[in-house]
């Protein structure tokens, strides 16, 4: 009998402490962010999401936006689409006006409650290539480079790098072996038949560890002049270090914005296993931005140092970016609204497409988003490993981006 | 302690076999559809139901699985799978033929059943760790088919987006309806495995189960019966897929991966192998525990923990407390949640007596 009072004593302290949910107070503005820290992304979230966090304290210590704190919802969500759907019915509650999504899966299961709650999410790097048609997903907004866009900037880099014609250049293709890693498959093809070159296609099976006999196949047989890289989560590390291995230069190869991490060289290595290897960005990597040198005076004058997340850079970056373009979309909502705190997820739609040149000093793209374009202009930078950091080799860029949009119009 | 238990006479064998065998069983029945049908719809918010939509779902599902392991001592490690089978064929049937909830549903089940059957062959040979290999072998070819068909997964991203169900000229869009929507069917699939497991065929799982030899001898057909398991129990599962397409509005295979197969698994053994009751009970606890600590923490992690750091301790602090709870009622009633209530009952039954 001892065992049964004890089990539930513990049901009762678990179930009284449970059902005690905070909601927005007055003059409080409440954003959502989805993030996984604990699943199998965690080397992205647990960097990224306190980005998010040191931005909207920075914006917060600035008086917060029209005299309005902002205050974050984060939920962990383990990457499952249970307690991501769990996490955004509690968002809703808490009366988020702006959610930002982790997760293709998570995207796609909830696009049709963010259309039908008129609240907008974000969806930077994940879901379809087609949400960035503004028209049908009015909701959604990618706010940065969908795969489609990774795809052609990929292209027109090697373009670039391989003297400007594309014409029967070999071009390879790998990528992880999952819906996303096949996403950019269509816009590749078609870029394939307008320029002319040749390309092959290399899938590496889930969890992508293992991948000799691919690149054996690009460095040796095929010996292709150029090398895109779409990889995940322990994926990009062992790639560099096979490429390496089977001597194939590591500046003809570029790779999408999740095999572009600091996580991803470490896991190779070391910095100096992966020189010259070219990443596309949606945000800027490294440190050398005047938001994180506030963000580091703002941790200095309260005398604690600044997070150990903000040394990875790349990751940290990117969730500053999703808290930057979230709170700007509702400072243009709340300006909207002549300054009352009192906004709703269709006001913050509307403060979205009205973002325009939104650059944060440079550690954003040029985004202009509008009521069609909810991708913001489709903008990359391109980084290459140079000593112990990511160097910017070229400015914010987009490639065919007609031949994107015919695609994203077509819904395809 | 409310209802005597003596004086109800039984004087047939039906009256013996019968799914109430006290009447309190009847009004506790009643009582508990008035509170699920009338007053949790009235009462509780979007964010409750939607937790009692995410638990409805895995009850179906739960139940498929304790057919399989609990009842007849089959396991299998591709329960997630069975539910994806089931996903992408309504996703298909209501996107390409425009077929309402109730041809989707079945046909849904009806697919993976034939999909089960094949993954149950198999078990006619191998037993016990074996035989999770081998379906866990069937979840990734599964997963794989899934994702190399564009013919049935609709392209290169593997996902069908699903309209919404349409019942009597309505179309299910809120929590509340979508709740109403699928609690009969979790009702429905509840009330057929008690019937089921108390019927001959249920008997003749329980006789596998428990000593395969003796069944056979007795004249069990047991491959029959076996293979049997796998289809009723696919059956749940691709039913359970379904529902979870309609719910999510997307049919994607990335939904239904292994940890959703063990999170199947774990719920039967926490609830309690060979119990329905003990299916609903897991799939309660481990849907929703998991919110209930998040919560827990949340308010009271900010009495030890500051600013940024409170996310990533909360998320970290989670998953202990959540393992540490499942090891604890483990430990504390190792039959699972359903003896456990069993134990309350039967101290309630006697109290303030103590034998």
């Amino acid at each position: 009998m001892r065992h049964l009072r004890l089990g539930l004593m513990a049901a009762t302290v678990v179930a009284a402490a449970s059902f005690q949910i905070s909601t927005a107070t007055a003059g409080e503005i409440v954003v959502g962010l989805q993030c996984d820290r604990t699943g199998p992304t965690q080397t992205v979230g647990t960097f990224l999401c306190p980005g998010y966090h040191d931005y909207v304290k920075l914006v917060n210590s600035k008086g917060g936006i029209g005299g309005h704190t902002i205050k974050v919802m984060e939920i962990d969500h383990e990457y499952k689409v249970p307690p991501g759907m769990e996490a955004y019915q509690r968002m809703k509650k808490g009366g988020a006006v702006v959610i930002a999504i982790y997760g293709t899966p998570h995207t796609q299961a909830l696009t049709p409650l963010l259309h039908e709650d008129k609240i907008p999410g974000t969806s930077p790097g994940f879901g379809t290539a087609a949400a960035a048609n503004g028209k049908k997903y009015p909701f959604l907004f990618p706010i940065a480079a969908t795969y489609w866009s990774q795809g052609a900037a990929a292209v027109q880099f090697a373009k670039q790098q391989l003297g400007g014609v594309l014409k029967g250049k070999k071009i390879a293709y790998i990528y992880y072996d999952n819906p996303a890693g096949r996403e950019p498959l269509p816009i590749m093809h078609k870029l394939r038949d307008m320029e002319g070159f040749q390309l092959k296609e290399f899938a590496i099976p889930p969890p992508g560890v293992e991948m000799k006999v691919q690149v054996q196949d690009i460095a040796r047989r095929y010996r292709a002049d150029f090398v895109i890289n779409h990889t995940f989560g322990k994926a990009p590390s062992v790639a560099l270090n096979e490429f390496t291995r089977q001597g194939y230069p590591l500046n003809k190869m570029v790779g999408f914005v999740w095999a572009a991490g600091e996580s991803n060289i470490m896991g190779a290595g070391g910095w100096h296993k992966a020189q010259g290897y070219y990443v596309l960005q949606m945000a800027g990597a490294g440190s050398d931005y005047d938001v994180l040198r506030e963000i580091k005076a703002l941790y200095k004058s309260e005398g604690k140092t600044p997070p150990k997340e903000m040394e990875s850079t790349v990751y940290y970056n990117r969730g500053l970016m999703w808290a930057a373009v979230a709170l700007k979309a509702v400072e243009n909502a709340v300006k909207a609204k002549g300054g009352s705190a009192d906004v709703t997820g269709a006001d913050v739609q509307k403060g979205f497409e009205g973002i325009k040149d939104f650059t944060l000093g440079g550690i954003l793209p040029p985004l202009n988003i509008t009521a069609e374009d909810h991708e913001g202009g489709g903008w990359v930078q391109i980084f290459q490993v140079k000593g112990e950091a990511f160097v910017p080799v070229s400015k914010w860029l987009h490639g065919y981006r007609e031949t994107v949009m015919e695609m994203v119009a077509k819904g395809e | 302690m409310f209802h005597r238990e003596s004086g109800y006479f039984k004087t047939t064998y039906q009256a013996d076999m019968a799914l109430f065998p006290l009447p309190i069983g009847r009004v506790a029945i009643a009582g508990l559809a008035v509170l699920f049908f009338v007053v949790f719809p009235i009462v509780m918010d979007d964010y409750y139901l939607t937790l009692v939509n995410l638990a409805a779902i895995a009850v179906v599902g739960a139940l498929g699985l304790n057919i399989l392991l609990g009842y007849t001592g089959q396991i299998s490690i591709g329960h997630g799978a069975f539910m994806s089978v089931g996903a992408y064929t309504a996703a298909n049937f209501a996107v390409h033929f425009d077929l309402p909830f109730w041809i989707t549903i079945p046909s849904g089940g009806i697919l993976a059943a034939a999909v089960g059957l094949l993954v149950g062959l198999p078990s006619l040979r191998v037993k016990g760790l074996y035989l999770a290999i081998a379906t866990l072998a069937a979840q990734f070819i599964i997963e794989w088919t899934l994702n190399h068909t564009p013919v049935i997964s609709g392209g290169v991203q593997a996902s069908i987006e699903m309209p919404r169900p349409v019942v009597f000229g309505n179309t299910i869009t809120t929590p509340t309806e979508m709740y109403l929507f699928l609690l009969p069917i979790s009702v429905l699939a509840i009330i057929a495995t008690l019937n089921l497991v108390r019927s001959r065929i249920g008997r003749a799982f329980v006789a596998i189960r428990d000593q395969e030899i003796a069944a056979e001898i007795i004249g069990i057909n047991v491959y029959r019966y076996k293979l049997l398991a796998f289809m009723i129990s696919s059956f749940y599962a691709g039913v359970a897929g379904v529902m979870a397409t309609y719910y999510y509005g997307v049919a994607n295979y990335e939904a239904f991966q292994l940890p959703i197969s063990i999170d199947y698994l774990a719920m039967i053994i926490i609830g309690g192998l060979g119990s329905v009751l003990g299916s609903v009970f897991g799939a309660f606890f481990i849907t929703l525990l998991p919110f209930g600590v998040r919560i827990f923490m949340e308010t009271v992690g900010v009495f030890f923990v500051e600013g940024v750091y409170l996310a990533q301790v909360i998320a970290q602090m989670r998953l202990i407390i959540f393992g540490g709870l499942i090891i604890f009622f483990l430990v504390v009633e190792p039959e699972g949640l359903n003896k456990l209530w069993q134990n309350i009952r039967n101290y309630f039954r006697v109290w303030p007596f103590s034998y």
